[in-house]
């Protein structure tokens, strides 16, 4: 059996087995990878081992090592040329296989706090977890974000340079830091799946990969803080969302709202997982904003047709929502709740009120949502003219096609 | 989130500033290029060949014509490019500001369409 993935996932594992004898982070990725570089050319020639996180574990240790005896070795001519000390002994040292299986997740964990290090940049959390918890190549992150492998390379070094040079350890947070740093890692696999998501054509196959990534970060969170209200919430809105998958975009490529899509594409089995999810951590509280955009996920993916929708409910949620993460974009969402429960007039006067917020009044998104309550409220005229307003701003290609063919359609 | 940045100007913008300032604009360019790569937000500079190479490629009735570039006339003309990946649009800009040639000539600064679309 030759499951890449099932060797991608033992990479928290061996990259945690290093870091644990040896110290150094930014050294012991960089032997995983080599190790993983070393199997992809091997194991297909040669078969694959009966025990391949031993074997990369191993691998990655004579990588490591070879590693700091050529640093060792600089360093030494550089001390020789300078005080001409001999060198001492070369060779002999020998590093035992790491067969010692340690608290696994624990490592995951420990992991995803390093790469997702305050002090580093959301792009370079993403890139960096990506490898060292993922176990992509930099070429695969590289393909996935559009950009040339040797800038991935680059900012994934300078992540981890950016990690040594804060004093990060392999320790986890302090128990007092722990919930904001959780916070950070949620919000990093959230990038991860929106990355993938948002992706309809061109590299889709690459990013996809992306969004069961993302699935796959949430459920491993959610089984090792299993009592987190929001990592579970946040794996039910990965699952939510992904299930409509299918059906948002059309043979063609492009978007198709959530009113108007097929039903029958959706993802039944991620959907009852997903309002699982989301029914059992409420009921635990306390409530965060990733519970609650599940629970508007849920509420949509439970409705059989877009009209018989629970909209007075979804409002509700997003009152709730803005009430425990205020902020412009969900001002605007609950917009769209507000038309629909009070009628499109009552929707666009919460919209004239969030004109004046800076953060929002020059988006895309607030002039769109503004047209679609205009073509809801009969102004065609107006509507139109706000459709191709939104086009104009977006900067999503697929987007600007889809806003286009809005305006198109009124004539 | 990608970012051009783009340099315009004609062979008189160019040539006004001295052949001194001139090199000491491309130095710092490069020494810019250099830490934008190092920082892992330089996707690619690219300066642009001169407007007597330029081709303009038109198929009409399903044969491709070349001609010679219609920019001759044209007053500014895109000297060169720099494509930056980086955080958001303040860091763009700062980036744009950084660029020598913003001193002299201004750089334009737009976001390139991208499949994802994760600012709010």
């Amino acid at each position: 059996m030759t499951d890449w993935r099932a060797v991608r996932r033992l990479v928290p594992e061996v990259l945690g087995a290093l870091v644990r004898r040896y110290g150094h982070f930014d050294a012991c990725e960089d032997a995983v990878q080599e190790a993983l570089v070393a199997a992809t050319a091997q194991w297909p020639v040669q078969g694959w081992p009966a025990n391949p996180r031993g074997w990369l574990v191993t691998v990655a240790s004579r990588s490591l090592a070879d590693q700091m005896r050529s640093d060792a070795a600089r360093r030494r001519r550089e001390e020789a040329d300078a005080i001409r000390t001999p060198p001492p002994p070369a060779g002999g040292e020998v590093y035992p296989d790491l067969e010692a299986r340690g608290p696994t997740g624990d490592d995951t964990l420990r992991l995803l706090f390093l790469c997702c290090h305050p002090a580093l940049t959301p792009p370079s959390q993403v890139a960096l977890t990506l490898r060292a918890v993922g176990g992509l190549s930099t070429a695969e992150i590289a393909r996935a974000f559009l950009v040339p492998e040797a800038t991935m390379a680059q900012r994934i070094s300078r992540a981890k340079q950016r990690i040594k040079a804060a004093g990060a350890s392999f320790d986890p947070p302090p128990p007092a830091e722990q919930a904001e740093r959780l916070g950070v890692v949620l919000h990093v696999v959230y990038l991860v799946f929106n990355e993938g998501y948002t992706a309809t054509s061109g590299a889709r196959l690459v990013r996809a990969e992306l969004t069961a990534e993302a699935i796959r970060l949430a459920r491993e969170l959610h089984r090792l803080v299993p009592g987190d209200g929001e990592v579970a919430g946040l794996l039910g809105l990965l699952l939510l969302t992904d299930a409509r998958r299918e059906a948002r975009t059309a043979p063609d490529g492009s978007l198709v709202p959530l009113s108007e899509q097929d039903r029958t594409l959706w993802n039944t089995k991620a959907i009852a997982e997903g309002v699982a999810l989301v029914t059992d951590s409420l009921s635990r509280g306390p409530i965060g904003p990733y519970q609650l955009q599940a629970a508007i996920a849920a509420v949509h993916d439970e409705a059989p047709t877009a009209e018989v929708t629970d909209w007075p409910q979804i409002l509700a949620l997003y009152t709730v929502l803005e009430r425990v993460a205020p902020n412009p974009t969900v001002t605007l969402n609950r917009a769209v709740a507000v038309a629909k429960v009070q009628g499109p007039a009552a929707g666009l006067a919460l919209l004239d009120a969030l004109s004046a917020d800076e953060r929002i009044s020059a988006s895309h998104h607030l002039v769109s949502v503004r047209a679609h309550l205009l073509e809801m409220a009969g102004d065609h005229d107006a509507a139109r003219a706000s459709y191709q307003e939104a086009a104009r701003r977006t900067t999503s290609e697929p987007e600007r096609r889809h806003l286009l063919t809005r305006a198109a359609r009124l004539g | 989130m990608k970012y051009m940045l783009l340099i315009y100007g004609n062979e008189e913008a160019f040539s006004s500033v001295g052949a001194e300032t001139f090199a000491e604009i491309i130095r710092e360019t490069d020494a810019l290029n250099q830490e934008l790569f190092e920082s892992g937000e330089l996707v690619g500079a690219y300066g642009v060949a001169d407007q007597v190479n330029a081709k303009v490629v038109r198929v009409t009735g399903g044969t491709p014509v070349v001609t010679d570039g219609p920019y001759a006339e044209a007053k500014e003309y895109l000297g060169s490019f720099t494509i930056v990946d980086c955080d958001s649009r303040e860091r763009a800009l700062e980036i744009a500001a950084r660029n020598p040639a913003a001193r002299y000539w201004g750089v334009e600064v737009r976001p390139l369409m991208h499949e994802a679309n994760v600012e709010p």
